[in-house]
């Protein structure tokens, strides 16, 4: 299984963890990921208003040449899978689009080629079965809590990976390394998005109530594959952290991969994780690294 | 042979876009034309004078109205011919509007050329017309009614009154339907079992009234007049004709069940009277639960039934019934809460439906009627409706509007808040449609009045937390997000037809629209009737309707069925297909090209059947026939090529 693979500027900057354990899990799971020779932003949100086609040149550059490179288009940020999936339905379906970003950046792409992101490829591809017959360090039942965010699911008809009132793929994702998946409302819930530049109340308080609903139905961990909603959760627990009371670590799915799979803590990077997630190793008997 | 030509200027609809002195002009060289006008308005009375009047003094025989389609006034004009003495099928209708005038309004040189030669074709086919007289068929004067909610029962209500016999068959084993579940209806709080139960138990007692319930259509044939229907009649496991109704069996039936009546609100036994009221009043055992039919013993209800009706061994019947007229009362169920995932997916048991509520409501109840939340039977204390869940939404359900749900919202709210004094109700809507007499009064009332905040907007997401159930919604009037932790929560989900009405439909080769509602013939002038002749449509198998609207229609259906009945044989056109038995060799192609099933084969003499009864006149036969051996009435090859001849 050989994809190209779009890591995205936050997986080289903010979320290099979430980078170096996707790469080194799918290395064990037989999985080659070659990243495309030439990529550049997603475009970090996709266009709403219909009169501009700006935006959408960057992800279709991208996109133009993981056509010239022959192969599926892997991703695993939310929100990149968001633009280029979205971006890529627009020059399927508009031909005006179409004609006017082509021209632009001097290509031929009419959204051929199909991008997948990380999740599929262990549901649709590996299989959460054979996944699970892989894992060498089980987590015992640690309850986890999955929280999609919106990018990873809406608008369901261009994007969806999964019902989007009801998700279950990453749940399934969880149950396939043994942990406990823990059902809350909040999953698919806006964290507060891009309004975390902004200081203030704004954002923690829609995370914050996130983490809370986990929290009260049991959870010890929580899972994204976005670097924004990692964001967003950990940081409204920073003051629960310096106050030295209970937090749930927030962590990529694919860290917990990493570590089902036995990698190492060299590939999973938690440095910049403000609850320590130190739990995670605990439960996993793999000793108390970042804790 | 004398034809006559007259040319409507339909007003400016026709003469305001095709020259008609220039058409005159070019049918000057026509030979064999007996007479040629025009005038303003051919389907007023001096215009049908006019071809009287013509018909009559030139001695005419045939006639050509250049006008409108012959959908529309080709029978007026038929009718006119015949009483100028001139046979019916010699007159023939030229349509210079709808395949003229009207597509080619920016083109009028054009249009002018076009309506001449299309009256040419209408010449060529009437100078071959032949005199036909209609078709008689024998009436069976009874009639059948599929569907025993209040349309179905009206409608055979109505004409058992008038003196014939009706079947009526429905798949339940009571007849009522859904108007026996409901506790109050809009707009003025009746009791609905207490104006329906008079009728129920007419029903089951009119002697002009043969009532099958726990039964089906199995099959049928035939055509207007003459429908041989097979009824299956499921087997109940109890002998109803022995059986008095006393309820011992039910009483120490060891086996419980969800009832469907109470919509699993409650439990029954495994033999079972839906409700007290049920007509008629006589026990089911459901086989799938009881312990007889699971475990191969038990028995009781055969030990205590003083009358030795209970019979393990009873088998579906099958009844034939001929008759004339049909009418499809089949109803509605409601689109399934388990498929609307923001709501919860019906897991959430604190979040209910309209007719789960209206049993809440209802004094003969699980809950007598008191208010009490599934979950833990508390009185909740703030409850949250929601209105057009998957009506106008086609994105997830269906984009039409359900009809009944902003009154019985409203009447919900109303019942809540006069059961529960120190309640909160809130209702989420779009906007409010109550059109009907006395029902904007009501809603008004109930937000001005009974204190139920109505808040417009959607709902993103509905969940239980902490034994509350919550509702995020919106409310656009003042821009805000709205959180309710609210106790319990009813969705006005949308009405669909009733599971199985397609498969009804095909049965009775009726068409649907694409939710599965039967079609009626005409949307505005022909609402009640099917587009098969002798099938009936009424209720809410038809649209989404409400009870006066339901009887209305019944009413209707009904008296469409009594004019059918009014003599006891119907005509049919004459226009249909004939088999030239020295030319047909029996080779069937013509059977398989019939889409009305009027063909069959006489196998003993190799030779093609029409049943002109059922023909259409569509002309499939005509085209697929590779001996040219069958012919449509005044539609032959002849006629049809030299109508082409005279176009080109």
């Amino acid at each position: 299984m050989v994809y190209s693979y779009f890591p995205g500027c936050t997986l080289r900057a903010k979320a290099k963890g979430f980078d170096s354990s996707a790469l080194a899990s799918c290395k064990v799971l037989g999985v080659r990921f070659l990243e495309l020779q030439e990529w550049q932003c997603c475009g970090a949100t996709f266009p709403l208003q219909i009169d501009n086609s700006f935006p959408l040149v960057s992800p279709a550059r991208t996109l133009a040449s993981a056509k010239k490179a022959g192969r599926k288009l892997v991703t695993l940020c939310s929100a990149c899978y968001n633009v280029l999936k979205r971006t890529n339905h627009v020059l399927r379906e508009d031909l005006d689009k179409r004609e006017k970003v082509c021209a632009f950046i001097e290509e031929d792409y009419f959204g051929d080629v199909e991008v997948l992101h990380l999740l599929e490829i262990l549901r649709d591809k590996i299989g959460f079965g054979s996944l699970a017959a892989k894992v060498v360090s089980s987590f015992r039942g640690l309850p986890v809590a999955a929280y999609y965010g919106c990018l990873l699911l809406r608008p369901p008809d261009e994007v969806g990976i999964d019902d989007p009132e009801a998700p279950k793929v990453l749940e399934d994702f969880l149950s396939s390394l043994q942990c406990q998946p823990v059902e809350y409302p909040y999953k698919t819930e806006c964290c507060g998005s891009y309004v975390a530049l902004r200081p203030g109340e704004l954002t923690v308080s829609p995370s914050r109530l996130i983490v809370e609903s986990a929290k009260s139905r049991g959870a010890k961990v929580i899972v994204t594959s976005c670097p924004l909603c990692q964001f967003n959760l950990d940081y409204a627990q920073s003051e629960n952290v310096a106050r030295g009371e209970k937090a749930v670590p927030v962590v990529y799915f694919t860290q917990l991969l990493a570590i089902a799979l036995g990698l190492g803590e060299e590939v999973l990077q938690f440095d910049g994780h403000i609850v320590p997630p130190g739990l995670i190793f605990q439960a996993a008997g793999v000793g108390g690294v970042g804790a | 042979m004398k034809t006559g030509v007259f040319i409507c200027h339909c007003g400016l609809n026709i003469g305001g876009v095709v020259d008609i002195p220039k058409v005159l002009e070019s049918l000057s060289d026509y030979d064999s034309l007996g007479y040629v006008t025009d005038y303003r308005y051919m389907c007023s009375d001096p215009g049908q004078q006019l071809i009287k009047d013509a018909i009559r003094d030139k001695g005419l025989t045939g006639v050509v109205v250049a006008a409108c389609s012959p959908a529309m006034h080709e029978s007026t004009f038929r009718r006119v011919a015949e009483v100028a003495g001139l046979n019916p099928f010699r007159c023939e209708m030229a349509n210079i509007r709808e395949q003229c005038s009207w597509p080619h309004r920016g083109e009028p040189e054009k249009a002018t050329e076009k309506a001449s030669a299309i009256i040419r074709a209408s010449l060529e086919k009437v100078r071959r017309n032949l005199e036909l007289s209609s078709l008689s068929i024998p009436v069976t004067r009874q009639a059948l009614v599929i569907g025993g909610g209040i349309a179905g029962m009206q409608a055979a209500l109505d004409i058992a009154d008038a003196g014939y016999k009706v079947t009526l068959v429905e798949r339940l084993p009571y007849i009522g339907g859904h108007m026996a579940q409901l506790s109050e209806t809009f707009p003025t709080l009746d009791c609905s079992q207490c104006i329906l139960t008079p009728k129920s138990s007419e029903v089951g007692s009119h002697p002009n009234i043969d009532l099958f319930t726990n039964s089906e259509i199995h099959a049928i044939s035939g055509y207007v007049g003459n429908f041989n229907v097979t009824i299956r009649r499921r087997t109940s496991y109890v002998n109803w004709d022995v059986c008095n109704g006393c309820g011992l069996c039910m009483e120490k039936c060891p086996v419980k069940r969800d009832s469907d009546f109470e919509l699993g609100l409650a439990k029954t036994k495994a033999v079972s009277i839906a409700f007290p009221q049920a007509v008629p009043n006589r026990p089911v055992i459901d086989s799938e639960v009881c312990r007889h039919f699971t475990h191969g013993k038990c028995g009781v209800c055969e030990k205590v039934c003083p009358v030795g009706a209970i019979d393990f061994e009873q088998e579906d019947t099958f009844v034939d019934v001929k008759t004339g007229a049909i009418i499809v009362a089949t109803g509605y169920d409601l689109h399934p809460k388990t498929k609307v995932g923001e709501y919860g997916y019906g897991v959430v048991k604190d979040v209910i439906d309209g007719l789960e509520f209206e049993r809440l409501n209802s004094a003969s109840g699980p809950t007598q009627g008191e208010i009490r939340r599934p979950s833990d039977g508390k009185i909740p204390k703030e409850i949250v409706f929601i209105q057009c869940v998957g009506s106008r939404d086609e994105e997830n359900g269906y984009p039409y509007c359900s009809k009944i749900c902003c009154m019985y919202t409203a009447k919900h709210a109303r019942l809540y808040k006069h059961k529960v004094p120190d309640g909160q109700p809130y209702v989420f809507y779009m906007d409010i449609r109550a059109g009907g007499k006395g029902y904007e009064e009501f809603v008004q009332r109930t937000i001005e009045e009974e204190g139920v905040l109505y808040l417009r907007g959607r709902v993103s997401r509905v969940f239980e937390e902490n034994g509350k159930t919550v509702v995020f919604g919106v409310d656009t009037l003042s821009n805000k997000k709205v959180e309710i932790y609210g106790d319990m929560v009813v969705l006005a989900t949308a009405i669909i037809p009733s599971h199985g009405q397609t498969n009804l439909a095909r049965l009775l080769k009726i068409s649907t629209d694409e939710w599965g509602f039967l079609s009626e013939a005409h949307p505005k002038l022909r609402p009640v009737e099917s587009l098969t002749r002798g099938i009936y449509i009424a209720g809410c198998a038809q649209a989404p309707k409400d009870i006066p609207d339901s009887v209305t229609q019944a009413g209707s259906a009904a008296a469409k069925v009594l004019a059918l009945f009014s003599s006891d044989t119907l005509s049919h056109t004459p226009e249909v297909a004939f088999v030239d038995e020295e030319l047909c060799r029996g080779c069937g192609l013509c059977i398989e090209a019939c889409a009305y099933d009027a063909r069959t084969l006489d196998v003993r003499r190799g030779l093609a059947v029409v049943n002109e009864v059922l023909c259409e006149g569509c002309g499939a036969c005509q085209v697929a026939c590779p001996s040219g051996a069958t012919f449509q009435r005044n539609m032959d090859t002849a006629q049809v090529m030299s109508m082409i001849d005279a176009v080109i």
